[in-house]
């Protein structure tokens, strides 16, 4: 395969694999934000510490977990504990720096919508609702959200609030008391948004091919623009050839 | 006193048209036998209660056993959503009382310590604590801030599938731990169903693996590969290829009705399933020993 082309998703978990500092203590989804962690533990963060809402503690999967309690991540793992201990010890009592969200619909201000599209009692499209994110995104120190630039997912306001972005700006955030500090990037496959001042979800990056045209026109808000707008430096070789050849070989997230 | 019995009977006996019933096991564990026993008996009414309803929930709606849904995350796990459940939902044909996965193991914390709530950090999402009225705020007597409660969850029955128990029901688990324990302490009856039965020595012989004790439990049933197509740590993988299969049985309610004729009204039992499924897929889920290093509890 061309080692300088990849796809959106490949843009999306490099770029957000970068975002992870090394030592920190994430919350791991499945899916991609799963391929970000485990990117990020082959390259810059070696003491990245995975667990899981499952349970699991310390985990280091052989293979790619294909659900958010798969068997590869309790071998060899480092400690496994109940439901209720994981949200209890691990999360509620501050012990996660990272948490990763995604959703149907992400706001402005960054607040998810994973349980319904139009009204709650009768749903027009039921989603699977909140799972552990209600409260990873209150209580993680930062979360990161990871989804492709599409207009429908980024609506002015979710239809239902699943869990917490800066609800109507960073002032009712942090009056509301939640210790965690919110949103602090949004990864998508045309670039990186961020919360300014007022926790407004602006564009602070954009990648390689992408344009400020092309987001606007897939966000549906008027998105604002960072005077520092960066692009963020191109996938390495390294980092695809670990995506491809070790993480997911048969190319189940590509 | 040994409580060893068939699945059917302990089924016939324990579950109750109208129950609510915590088939319980976070992916791992998920008692799928029991389920499809559930759906052969015709048990009717029943209030269906999962942090994560997986498919089996999916199935045990499909066959017309359910009148309620309780929930934290109505996924498939891995896939997608569950599609029976969800047409249900849109359609307003069945009941549902959800959760975050926090609130709903919270829930069970309580049941099954004996105590009326278990206070929860406020999150600060609005909507779910506005439309479903069991989240309460309350007032920390202490600091003054606010908590969040919910009453506890206390299933008329409880099953839990377990790696290995003695026939008085002692039951063991490891790997993913979920929910087992509290909803077997939270429920008023306790189904166990084991891929094992072992003597009571080689439970006695790691006392700190045992999640249930015998006395709280009504029934045990040995059952092995209870939880397939989810997993039992160190005895099979979970089929994926099926999980993803779901998703396109449960596209059609005619598809999904073809699939519990032939794969659950179609077989007697577990062991008939196993059977059909077939030594192709046997060998694809068998999962090769990884053995912990053993520990020393001391001659006393």
């Amino acid at each position: 395969m061309d080692n300088t082309a990849y796809t959106s998703s490949e843009l999306m978990i490099i770029n957000a694999a970068r975002l992870l500092r090394d030592g920190d203590v994430v919350f791991v989804g499945v899916g991609i934000p799963n391929l970000a962690c485990n990117l990020a533990r082959r390259t810059h963060a070696p003491n990245l510490y995975m667990i899981y809402e499952a349970g699991v503690i310390g985990a280091r999967p052989n293979r790619l977990p294909l659900s958010i309690g798969d068997p590869t991540l309790v071998s060899g793992a480092a400690a496994v504990c109940s439901m209720y201990d994981i949200f209890t010890l691990y999360l509620q009592r501050g012990n996660v720096d990272v948490g990763f969200l995604g959703g149907a619909q992400i706001d402005r201000f960054g607040n998810i919508n994973a349980t319904v599209i139009g009204d709650y009692a009768h749903p027009k499209v039921r989603l699977p609702g909140s799972g552990g994110s209600m409260e990873i995104a209150a209580w993680a120190n930062r979360c990161y959200i990871m989804t492709p630039h599409q207009k429908r997912r980024f609506p002015e306001r979710v239809d239902f609030h699943t869990s917490a972005g800066f609800l109507s700006g960073k002032g009712e955030r942090a009056a509301s008391g939640v210790r965690g500090k919110g949103p602090q990037a949004v990864v998508t496959n045309l670039g990186i948004l961020e919360p300014d001042e007022s926790g407004e979800l602006i564009l602070t990056a954009l990648h390689p091919g992408a344009t400020v045209e092309m987001a606007r026109e897939n966000t549906g808000w008027a998105l604002k623009v960072a005077d520092s707008l960066r692009i963020t430096e191109p996938p390495t070789p390294e980092e695809l050839r670990i995506l491809r050849e070790e993480l997911d070989p048969q190319g189940i997230y590509r | 006193m040994s409580k060893l019995c068939t699945l059917s009977e302990a089924v016939s006996r324990l579950i109750h048209d109208g129950d609510t019933v915590y088939l319980a096991g976070f992916t791992h564990l998920i008692p799928f036998a029991v389920g499809h026993e559930i759906i052969r008996q015709g048990k009717k009414d029943l209030t269906l209660a999962r942090a994560t309803p997986d498919l089996i929930y999916d199935q045990m709606a499909a066959a017309g056993c359910a009148r309620k849904i309780i929930f934290s995350y109505m996924g498939n796990p891995g896939v997608g959503s569950l599609k029976v459940l969800r047409r249900l939902l849109e359609a307003g044909k069945l009941e549902w009382e959800e959760y975050s996965h926090f609130g709903m193991i919270t829930r069970l914390q309580a049941g099954a310590s004996g105590l009326p709530f278990l206070p929860m950090n406020p999150t600060a999402a609005p909507d779910l604590e506005r439309v479903n009225p069991n989240y309460r705020r309350l007032r920390d007597p202490y600091t003054g801030r606010e908590v969040v409660v919910l009453p506890p969850l206390h299933p008329d029955v409880a099953v839990v599938h377990v790696q290995r128990a003695d026939v008085h029901g002692n039951a063991q688990i490891w790997g993913i731990l979920g929910e087992q324990k509290e909803a077997a302490f939270a429920a008023g009856r306790v189904i166990v169903t084991a891929e094992e039965i072992v003597a009571e020595e080689v439970i006695r012989s790691d006392p700190n693996r045992t999640i249930i004790p015998e006395f709280i439990v009504d029934a045990v049933c040995h059952v092995p590969y209870c939880a397939h197509p989810s997993y039992t740590q160190g005895y099979y993988d979970r089929d994926n290829a099926f999980y993803l299969e779901w998703d396109r049985i449960s596209e059609s309610d005619e598809a999904v009705q073809e699939y519990l004729k032939e794969w659950v009204y179609g077989v007697r039992d577990r062991a008939e399933y196993w059977e059909k499924l077939g030594e192709e897929t046997h060998r694809r889920l068998a999962v090769p020993p990884r053995y912990a290093a053993p520990v020393n509890y001391g001659e006393y």
